[in-house]
């Protein structure tokens, strides 16, 4: 069975119908991307898989349950993690603290056990932190030592973005959604980051779904590529068997691709 | 030597608003009633303090130029104290119209508050037309003064100005002082330097004197982060043993301090450490969870009542008259549900509209205690009283011995600090953060955000509701009259005033505002204020949210985004740890409070 | 959580039927007010509704421009209350204000107009616009501070007394017929004033040049400022407007309670904000109507659901009734009953 199924769904805002039936599967560790023209209902598909918004029509189920009307906290815990196409920090929060934060619904202390300092939130302390220097470590020196105790706002743009992903990992999660993250990075930090996806699904067993405008980056890391627009699916296969498609030729070029 | 157009501007700018302030602390009657209380005997008394303090700073300020990184700052001479003067000229000239003015027609019909005797104040009690010569003169000679700043060397001009500060403060605070020099046997001296509440000129002039050749450091947040870092630097074991010291040698002075202080001056302070429990408990509602709670005032109210309602053989419907000790975890409890009523409606509001309703719950639940309805339970109007103190062994702590409700105060305020720094860091703490800086965010990355805002609400409550129950022993009354919005408002302003988010700057805030200005029903140190106390109040609240939002004392976090965090970096990748170069100090960098 | 708020509108629900049917059952036995008093209740809510709906238009407008509550509103129609009071005063004391009573009160509408505008440019151009750019708990901050420094500027400069209007011509105070019903003339006249007032501001922002640009502002700022209007200009004119709205509010209030002191403001700034909530907060027809039916029922509905549930002396519950009123309506409307009209970043 498959990790995330989204069936039929619809989201509209006022008038404007931003999904309009969209279906497809994601199964268990693999890497699919979502592609497609701007306005074509990527990142509203996100915001409605992580609760963020309330579609109208259709479900979306995860691991076999259905995600309909959960708060975006109890979606995040049910194992999906996601980050932001405009890079969305805890900007006055140190690069570790950011990272602890998201630890939050991995762990139970509450505000008596905080007071009282028990040994066991304590031990949840030490353990939080200890995991998200771990996490931080994964992205190799960029993230660590005192760049542990910078506010956010200080990091270079790259390091946000990868910040932004060590946080979404700290919440243990099974599937994770990149929203754009090569925007605006550099070809050299861009290929960095395509290893980078590898290795999240590689070395940390995570499922990944990638929202994203380089398609040299797509080619690159998609087991599957899923083509939106206007809030409908209108291709998926490999990436090769994708951009053949007469019907993405035409949505990204608009018009009729002419037989030769 | 001619004054460019932009100086000139800038002259007359603060000449006219030094003028302005003078005119309305004379009209609104601050000049006239505080010149009752002497403060250096026997040239000066409060009201002409409270008159003349703009003038000299409109004349540094008329003159100053914020320094920029790279220009070259533009020579200093005789410009500056030209400035200066007629800057205080022009303030001189306004207050002088003014007085004509006051002097010619009786607006008393009007403006209550412009008497003869201010008249009379403000030309220095001479005839008119030549005391009108003082009323202009003594502004210039100010703003002089003030614009001749600029020409001393830092350092002369920061020491002559702490200096300063030591005289007025302990001239100000007599009453302390005078205490404490009562209480360690220097009657003699205290006897001695005071005359009619005010200091002596020569024990100023002596007091300047001695203080002045005091090496003095820039003052405000960057000292406080480099105690920060030295604290930091050491090594653990040192550290814990440090803690430990300071520990005992503060409990030694908080056993002390009621006796050193005496009964007036421990009720002050009791009255200080009640309003900074419920600041300590606002600010975890509104500096570390960010939601604008005006209604707080309501889990007071809802403690004390209970705390009444519970000892009092007077209750009116119910009165098992249980001790302190029974009814406080109780009135604890109460406080916690009543918070859980009110905050899980308001939790999900724009932030605005949560300060509204907060704000109605407040009203409703003090109407309520007021109402006819409620009466036969609350007592109406007239309150519950002969509430017992707090039973201790075979003694009963209440109001009647503030030094040892003095006691019960430091130990709250103990425990609150405490809870709130705990809270603060800890998982909750780190929750309230992230949600108060991204709401959003916070909650796709797994934090519920109304759980960790309700439990905000609740620690908030209880804080507040032990305030209460305290407040109940110490007063052995209740009346709905001391829960009214003020007191929502006033711890508010603590809390902003001394640093939202900072447990420390709570703690300033309340010393310096409730201690000294006093609260919405007590008194402070300078009982003389208590008219304009309230107007204090708001403009206090207006001056820091356009000057200084990030509060007195600021949280570590706002801090560290004002200054260098290369820095730190150098300091890591050197290995060594050097203290923080001193920055242009916080308050030349707008600030972005986040709330 | 959900099912709470759902347990919340229920026993809301509950409590108003019941009382309202005990009110019934009280008035069948005879037991209740008459007739006349139920007449003369609602028509002093209405009344008091015109004021708090006057009022609410500044809040609503500046809610629009600037998306802050300026909880200094009352206070700005305390100001024109009060500086009414002394022309008034002087006037009743040349015997001014007998002889040539409309136009006395054309002086004092002016009087408390011009000042109440006034204070509110001054506090706009002193406080509000350093923060234009800040997040938007400081300016509300802000004006909680104004508010209380205008309040006890107020109280001393001009005395804490009460300060008593003179009273209206006989003429006025009589009861009239108007409609078949006999109403007090002080408050027929207030509610028509109120009504006209309203109407002009209604044609001002939907027909003149000054009246779109504050649409235009509160639409969106940067778009407006980039087709050519000046927003700085805008937002002082919508503050003069709503200030002006306050001083007319000032004048009437006057008239129908004479009293005013520094503290005036206050509760009906709080209920004009109720009802501009009310009303959908931006929407100035909306603020209006929340006015009108704020005053009435907070008038009506103490009388009507708490007399009905056994609670004696209701009138001291009045504020709770307007209180309740805002929180329920914040709680389960919050865009208010007609919509709000907010530009795009505060609906966020």
């Amino acid at each position: 069975m498959a990790l995330l199924e989204i069936r039929d769904l619809h989201l509209s805002f006022g008038g404007l119908q931003a999904l309009a039936g969209v279906d497809f599967e994601v199964n268990e560790n693999e890497i699919v991307s979502v592609i497609g023209p701007n306005g074509a209902g990527k990142t509203s598909l996100f915001n409605a898989i992580t609760g963020l918004y309330r579609p109208d029509q259709g479900d979306i189920v995860f691991g076999g349950h259905s995600l309909m009307g959960l708060e975006p906290s109890e979606i995040t815990r049910a194992g999906i993690a996601r980050t932001f196409q405009n890079v969305r920090l805890f900007p006055n929060m140190t690069v570790l603290e950011n990272v602890m934060v998201a630890q939050h619904c991995r762990t139970h202390s509450g505000p008596f056990r905080a007071v009282l300092r028990t040994p066991s939130m304590r031990r949840e302390e030490a353990h939080i932190e200890a995991v998200a220097k771990e996490i931080l470590a994964f992205f190799g020196s960029r993230l660590v030592g005192y760049r542990f105790d910078q506010p956010a706002h200080s990091l270079s743009y790259a390091n946000r973005r990868r910040l932004e992903m060590a946080r979404a990992m700290a919440t243990q999660p099974r599937l994770i959604l990149l929203d754009e993250p090569v925007a605006g990075m550099n070809p050299n930090e861009t290929g960095e980051l395509a290893r980078l996806i590898h290795r999240l699904r590689d070395h940390l067993g995570l499922t990944v779904v990638v929202v994203e405008h380089d398609m040299g980056v797509v080619r690159e890391v998609s087991d599957r590529v899923v083509v939106l627009d206007h809030g409908i699916r209108i291709a998926e296969g490999t990436f090769e068997e994708v951009a053949a498609t007469d019907e993405v030729i035409e949505a990204y070029l608009g018009q009729p691709a002419t037989p030769t | 030597m001619t004054l460019t157009t932009r100086e000139a501007r800038k002259t007359l700018r603060w000449s006219v608003i030094a003028g302005l302030v003078m005119v309305f602390t004379s009209a609104v009657g601050m000049m006239e009633s505080f010149d009752d209380r002497l403060i250096i005997y026997p040239v000066l008394s409060l009201g002409y303090l409270m008159l003349f303090w703009i003038v000299p700073l409109a004349g540094f300020q008329a003159t100053h130029l914020p320094r920029l990184e790279g220009i070259e700052p533009p020579g200093k001479g005789l410009s500056n104290v030209l400035i200066g003067a007629l800057t205080g000229l022009g303030a001189g000239v306004i207050l002088a119209v003014f007085v004509v003015v006051a002097d010619r027609f009786d607006l008393r019909e009007v403006f209550v508050s412009i008497s003869p005797r201010l008249v009379r104040l403000l030309t220095f009690e001479d005839t008119l037309p030549g005391g009108l010569l003082a009323t202009v003169l003594i502004p210039t000679l100010l703003g002089t003064a003030g614009g001749a700043f600029h020409l001393l060397r830092d350092n002369l001009g920061r020491r002559l100005v702490l200096a300063l500060e030591w005289v007025l403060v302990v001239a100000i605070l007599e009453g302390v002082v005078a205490q404490i020099l009562r209480q360690i046997r220097l009657d003699a001296l205290g006897e001695r330097i005071y005359t009619q509440r005010a200091l002596e000129w020569f024990a100023a002039v002596a007091l300047f004197l001695a203080i002045l050749p005091i090496p003095a450091s820039r003052t405000g947040t960057n000292q406080v982060e480099r105690i920060r870092q030295r604290l930091f630097s050491i090594d653990p074991a040192q550290r814990i043993r440090n803690s430990v010291v300071s520990a005992v040698v503060i409990l030694v002075f908080l056993i002390l301090l009621p006796q050193l202080l005496g009964s007036l001056l421990s009720e002050v302070l009791a009255n200080v450490g009640l309003f900074l429990i419920m600041g300590l408990g606002l600010n975890i509602v509104v500096g570390l969870a960010g939601m604008l709670d005006l209604g707080y005032v309501a889990f007071f109210a809802v403690g004390a009542y209970t705390v009444a309602v519970l000892t009092s053989s007077l209750s009116p419907r119910f009165a098992p008259e249980l001790s302190w000790w029974l009814a406080l975890p109780v009135a604890l409890l109460v406080s916690a549900l009543s918070g859980v009523m009110i905050g899980t409606p308001v939790i999900r509001m724009r932030g605005d509209y949560l300060a509204i309703v907060t704000l109605g719950f407040g009203e409703i639940i003090r109407i309520l205690f007021l109402s006819d309805w409620l009466s036969p339970i609350f007592g109406g109007a007239q309150g519950i009283l002969d509430i017992p103190g707090i039973p201790l062994g075979v003694t009963r702590v209440s109001g009647i011995s503030p030094e040892s409700i003095l006691y019960f105060a430091f130990a709250f305020v103990l425990i609150a600090a405490w809870v709130s720094w705990s809270l603060q860091h800890s998982r909750i703490g780190r929750a309230w953060n992230a949600l108060r800086e991204d709401e959003t965010v916070a909650a796709a990355m797994g934090v519920n955000t109304v759980r960790a805002k309700l439990d905000a609400f609740i620690v908030g409550a209880i804080l507040a509701g032990g305030a209460g129950a305290l407040f109940a022993a110490k007063l052995g009354s209740v009346f709905p009259s001391s829960f009214e919005l003020l007191v929502s408002i006033i711890i508010l302003v603590v809390v902003i005033v001394g640093g939202m988010g900072n447990i420390v700057g709570v703690a300033v805030g309340a010393v310096v505002l409730i201690g000294i200005l006093g609260g919405p029903n007590v008194p402070g140190l300078m009982a003389e204020f208590a008219e304009f106390k309230l107007l204090i109040y708001g403009a206090l609240l207006i001056f820091m949210m356009l000057r200084r939002p990030e509060g007195l004392i600021p949280a570590r976090a706002r801090y560290r985004e004002l200054h260098a965090d290369e820095a730190d970096q150098d300091a890591w990748l050197d290995k060594s740890i050097h203290p923080i170069q001193s920055r242009p100090s916080s308050s030349e960098t707008t600030a972005e409070p986040d709330c | 959580m959900d099912s709470l708020l759902w347990g919340v509108r229920l026993i809301a629900i509950l409590v108003l039927i019941w009382g309202v049917a005990g009110t019934i059952v009280q008035g069948l036995n005879g037991a209740g007010p008459s007739a006349e008093a139920w007449r003369d209740l609602v028509v002093a809510g209405i009344a008091q509704g015109a004021m708090y709906g006057l009022i609410a238009l500044g809040y609503s407008m500046v809610y629009g421009v600037l998306g802050f509550i300026n909880f200094a509103h009352g206070e700005v129609f305390m100001a024109g209350a009060m500086s009414g009071f002394f022309v008034a005063n002087y006037l009743w004391q040349v015997h001014f204000w007998d002889n040539y009573f409309v136009l006395a009160i054309l002086l004092v509408l002016l009087t408390s107009v011009l000042t109440s505008m006034l204070v509110a440019v001054i506090v706009e151009r002193v406080a509000y616009r350093p923060l234009r750019a800040s997040p938007r708990l400081v300016p509300l901050i802000t004006s909680i501070g104004i508010s209380f420094f205008i309040q006890y500027s107020f109280a001393g400069l001009f005395g804490v007394a009460v300060k008593n209007y003179p009273p209206a011509p006989d003429s006025l105070r009589n009861r009239i017929g108007f409609l078949g019903l006999e109403i007090e003339g002080t408050k027929l006249a207030v509610i028509v004033v109120a009504l006209i007032s309203m109407g002009l501001l209604y044609l001002f922002v939907e027909k003149t040049r000054t009246g779109r640009s504050i649409r235009a502002v509160a639409e969106d700022k940067e778009i407006a400022a980039l087709m050519g209007i000046n927003v700085d200009r805008t937002i002082v004119a919508s503050f003069a407007v709503g200030g002006v709205m306050a001083g007319v509010a000032g004048t009437l209030w006057s008239l129908l309670f004479r009293g005013v002191a520094f503290h005036t403001g206050f509760l009906p700034g709080i209920k004009a904000f109720t009802a501009a909530v009310l009303g959908g907060i931006g929407n100035l027809p909306g603020a209006m109507v929340g006015g009108l039916f704020l005053g009435t029922f907070e008038g009506v509905g103490s009388q009507l659901v708490l007399a009905g549930l056994g609670i004696p002396a209701v009138s001291q519950l009045k504020d709770v009734v307007a209180f309740t009123a805002l929180v329920l309506v914040l709680i389960f409307r919050p865009t208010g009953l007609f919509g709000e009209r907010l530009s795009s970043e505060d609906r966020a």
